[in-house]
């Protein structure tokens, strides 16, 4: 089985959508605490791996493994019950609730009522929501509901945690603010991050794996992955979305 | 609409103003209204439960009439079988939430859409009624009850305190009961929505997928919303089948679930106060309308649900309530995004 | 021998019933996916046209077969353009303002032609079957059943409305985007739609009378049809007549109609368990 420290592994992973291949044969390793950035041009299907992580997508075959345990066939609530938080690409939010029932949802997913409103509270000081706790997040601007969403997974203390572009439609303070509590949330939970900026990615970075057409390009340090010709290739001939 | 100034003074003030309801109206109103009353109060039981699983679950029950009369024939059969009321009334209460727990496995566990949903709860309901119709003739019997098809069960006995069948309720005991009945579903009601589990509702309803992604499995909480439902609903048949000491299958029919949808729609969804409002205004507009020839109660019962979901889809109280509180916060810009709102 | 061949006539009138009474249904469910809660009462409008015609004087087969689809799918059309088209990508308004429409058609009628039953004859003998009679009226449903079903795949293979309309069900977005005015075919599929129920009630009239309250006796079978079916509507009508049909008239042949309606609504909870897109969902995904 999978090797002890290994929190996260995909065998022969692949999912086709009639006769489009969204992700083929992706063999992936993540280790316990590790950060991890996945990166590659539009359609690569970075999030359609995600979404097999999470039980949103059910893979066409392959294999997952979480913890040792075999989620290919898990129930989203049952995977988010073993420990996978997601942020989705899209702000994935309860708009008509205020902040702070937002966060209190998720912090009742895993604690009793006093551990959650601690946490709550906790997440919320640390994410710098305190001062909008009574707003309804559908109120709130695009970046404001990218931090509810992360405050919702990081209250559930998932052991891994899949960001699915996390800075997307922030200002650069914002984001290095993202950095710096990925960084700090890390010292806890493995993390997988999608993202397109690079400026972002340099930041945080240890290694990178680059997927291409449903398929793992690469997998290195940042610095040999920037310097890899295929890689220059894939992203210089067919998008601009660096 | 599950607005936060709406905090526990706010729960005081709806049970005192309840109860003081419950004692003056009985000493102002004429007796005969008193009769139109009950049926309005026991009606308003029916609309929560309904007001419940569409507006806050988010779902869309068409067949909610099934789990009422369900629980008023189980009241009924039990009843002229058991003499003594005490099982009866806890069966109009398990049976139907037992049989909304059934259909609502194989509804949301196969995770079918609303519009499915919404069909299908019609459609059970529907037949309910055919089967209940076809129920004449003397083999149809239950113990001691005959079924009657058509012409329902005559003579169902009243309510009695427990384990003595010969102090039956009458008829002013059964306005207060049902009326502490109501308030304390509705009280029950704002407290449950309070809760986790009621949270945790309300959040399935504003986005499935994120609740599930959170570790709440979805199906489980819609199927218990829609037992509780169902069991509230029942409830109300019971009553509703000692307030006309009789029971046939129109409580089965398209008329009366076209009736809960709309007060509810009309009251507002995602409110408990509106599903009472509504019932108790389209009620009395439904007597008035009885009580005259020239139009049709279906003609104008249609009128007014169209009218509704093309120009106040979100109900009287949610409406009302919104523009209170636009005018109490001046400044306050109107939300960017959709309104808080179930349709 | 001749028990079987009665038997295997009554079933196969079973089954055109029930494709006949939803495929004007299954249209507006699988182009614009909003089942029609007045679908009953559109059936009963056929009917109505058909009576109130055939007293008029016109002859019966022009009154069931052209009056009635004729009126109610003008009618439908004048419906869609009125309160439908306010509420498209609302499925939900949809439904409720179908069903307020529902009791609205059910009060008029009630006003106009009273509470009575209303009839008309049926235009056919009977046919001997050795020693059995069949009427020649449900050999007459059973035609006009399959000539709906050759005309309606006739229409989506060979015309541009057609191609329009498998392309909206497929993609209504990339429909629009290749200028297709898709709230144009919502109209023609609601008139269609309706105009399909019309001709279905003018048509079942002879056998069933009319009250302006029959349209609940129709659609719980229409519903269960549709929606076991699933979105594809000719394939998905077909195949859940068949079914159902199937075990209604069995289950009829051995118990009562009223268990057969039961045994039908049990049979759809259950397949949708398994098949939560109906029949076709699973199956047929690309099927018209």
């Amino acid at each position: 089985m999978t090797s002890p420290d290994c929190i996260l592994e995909t065998r022969g992973l692949e999912k086709r959508f009639g006769g489009v291949v969204a992700i083929a044969s992706v063999d992936f390793r993540l280790k316990q605490r590790e950060l991890r950035c996945l990166i590659g041009p539009n359609g690569a299907g970075k999030s359609t791996f995600f979404k097999m992580l999470t039980a949103q997508l059910k893979p066409t075959t392959g294999q997952i493994l979480f913890d040792g345990v075999d989620i290919t066939r898990a129930q989203p609530h049952q995977v988010s019950r073993l420990g996978i938080g997601i942020k989705n690409q899209v702000p994935d939010v309860f708009n008509n609730l205020t902040v702070a029932e937002n966060i209190s949802v998720a912090a009742r997913s895993r604690h009793g009522k006093a551990r959650a409103a601690a946490k709550g509270k906790d997440v919320m000081e640390r994410l710098g929501l305190t001062a909008l706790t009574g707003r309804l997040v559908g109120e709130l601007a695009h970046g404001q509901r990218q931090w509810v969403e992360l405050a919702m997974v990081v209250a559930l203390e998932p052991k891994l945690i899949l960001l699915d572009e996390p800075a997307a439609g922030m200002t650069a303070d914002e984001t290095n603010k993202t950095a710096e509590l990925i960084r700090e949330v890390n010292k806890s939970a493995a993390i997988v991050v999608v993202e397109h900026d690079m400026q972002f990615i340099k930041q945080i970075a240890q290694t990178v794996t680059v997927f291409h057409q449903g398929r793992v390009l690469i997998e290195d340090t940042m610095d040999k992955v920037q310097g890899n010709e295929l890689v220059r290739e894939v992203y210089l001939g067919k998008s601009e979305d660096d | 609409m599950t607005a936060n100034w709406q905090g526990n003074g706010g729960l005081v003030a709806a049970t005192v103003l309840g109860l003081v309801l419950l004692l003056a109206l009985p000493q102002i109103v004429d007796p005969v209204m008193m009769i139109e009353l009950t049926s309005y109060v026991i009606m308003a039981i029916l609309a929560l439960s309904l007001g419940l699983i569409w507006g806050y679950g988010g779902i869309l029950c068409f067949g909610q009439s099934a789990f009422f009369g369900i629980g008023a024939y189980a009241y009924a059969i039990a009843v002229i079988n058991f003499g003594d009321s005490t099982i009866p009334l806890l069966l109009s209460i398990v049976v139907p939430g037992l049989f909304a727990a059934l259909l609502g496995y194989f509804l949301f566990y196969a995770r079918i859409t609303d519009v499915y949903f919404g069909v299908i709860t019609l459609t059970v309901t529907l037949i309910l009624y055919k089967v209940m119709g076809a129920t004449s003739g003397s083999q149809y019997v239950i113990g001691a009850a005959p079924l009657g098809g058509y012409n329902g069960i005559p003579a169902v006995p009243p309510l009695n305190l427990p384990g003595r069948p010969d102090v039956a309720l009458s008829f002013d005991g059964l306005f207060y009961l049902s009326g502490l009945t109501l308030l304390a579903v509705y009280v029950g009601l704002r407290l449950m929505l309070k809760s986790r589990f009621g949270q945790v509702v309300v959040a399935i309803r504003e986005n499935e997928r994120r609740a599930e992604l959170l570790g709440y499995d979805a199906r489980f909480y819609k199927l218990a919303t829609f037992a509780i439902g169902g069991a509230i609903a029942g409830l109300a048949g019971c009553l509703f089948a000692n307030w006309g000491m009789f029971i046939s299958p129109d409580v089965f029919g398209l008329a009366q679930s076209a009736q809960v949808i709309i007060w509810v729609i009309v009251g507002g969804t995602g409110t408990l106060l509106g599903p009472i409002v509504g019932c108790f205004a389209i009620q009395w507009i439904a007597t008035k309308l009885g009580a005259q020839q020239l139009l049709n109660a279906n003609l104008v019962l249609g009128t007014i649900l169209i009218g509704f979901v093309l120009l106040v889809p979100k109900g009287v109280v949610p409406t009302v309530s919104d523009a209170l509180r636009r005018l109490k916060f001046r400044p306050y810009v109107a939300p960017l995004v959709e309104q808080r709102r179930v349709p | 021998m001749d028990l079987l061949v009665v038997l295997s006539f009554e079933a196969l009138k079973a089954v055109a019933s029930l494709a006949l009474i939803s495929v004007g249904l299954a249209i507006i469910f699988g182009m614009m996916r909003v089942i029609n809660l007045a679908h009953g009462e559109f059936l009963m409008l056929g009917g109505y046209a058909a009576i109130v015609a055939t007293k008029a004087g016109v002859n019966i087969w022009v009154a069931t077969l052209l009056v009635s689809p004729l009126v109610v799918g003008l009618f439908g059309v004048v419906i869609e353009r009125t309160i439908i088209r306010f509420l498209y990508g609302r499925p939900r308004d949809t439904m409720l303002a179908t069903w307020g429409l529902s009791l609205f058609l059910v009060g008029l009628a009630t006003t106009v032609f009273g509470n009575t039953t209303e009839g008309i004859s049926a235009p056919a003998g009977s046919l001997q079957i050795g020693d059995y009679r069949i009427a020649a009226y449900s050999l007459i449903i059973i035609v006009i059943a399959i000539a709906v079903f050759a005309a309606i795949w006739a229409v989506f293979r060979f015309t541009r409305y057609g191609l329009i309309a498998r392309s909206t069900m497929q993609n209504a977005d990339m429909a629009a985007a290749l200028g297709v005015n898709p709230s144009r075919v919502y109209a023609v599929t609601f008139g269609v739609g309706a105009g399909l129920a019309g001709l279905a009630g003018g048509v079942m009239a002879p056998i069933t009378g009319i009250v302006p309250t029959i349209g609940a006796a129709y659609v719980a079978k229409a519903f269960i049809t549709v929606i076991g079916g699933g979105p594809a509507i000719l394939a998905g009508t077909v195949s859940a007549s068949v079914l159902f049909g199937a075990i209604d008239q069995i289950i009829t042949y051995l118990s009562t109609p009223v268990i057969g309606e039961v045994a039908l609504l049990a049979a759809a909870v259950v397949l949708l368990r398994f098949m939560p897109q109906g029949i076709t969902g699973r199956f047929f995904r690309r099927a018209a």
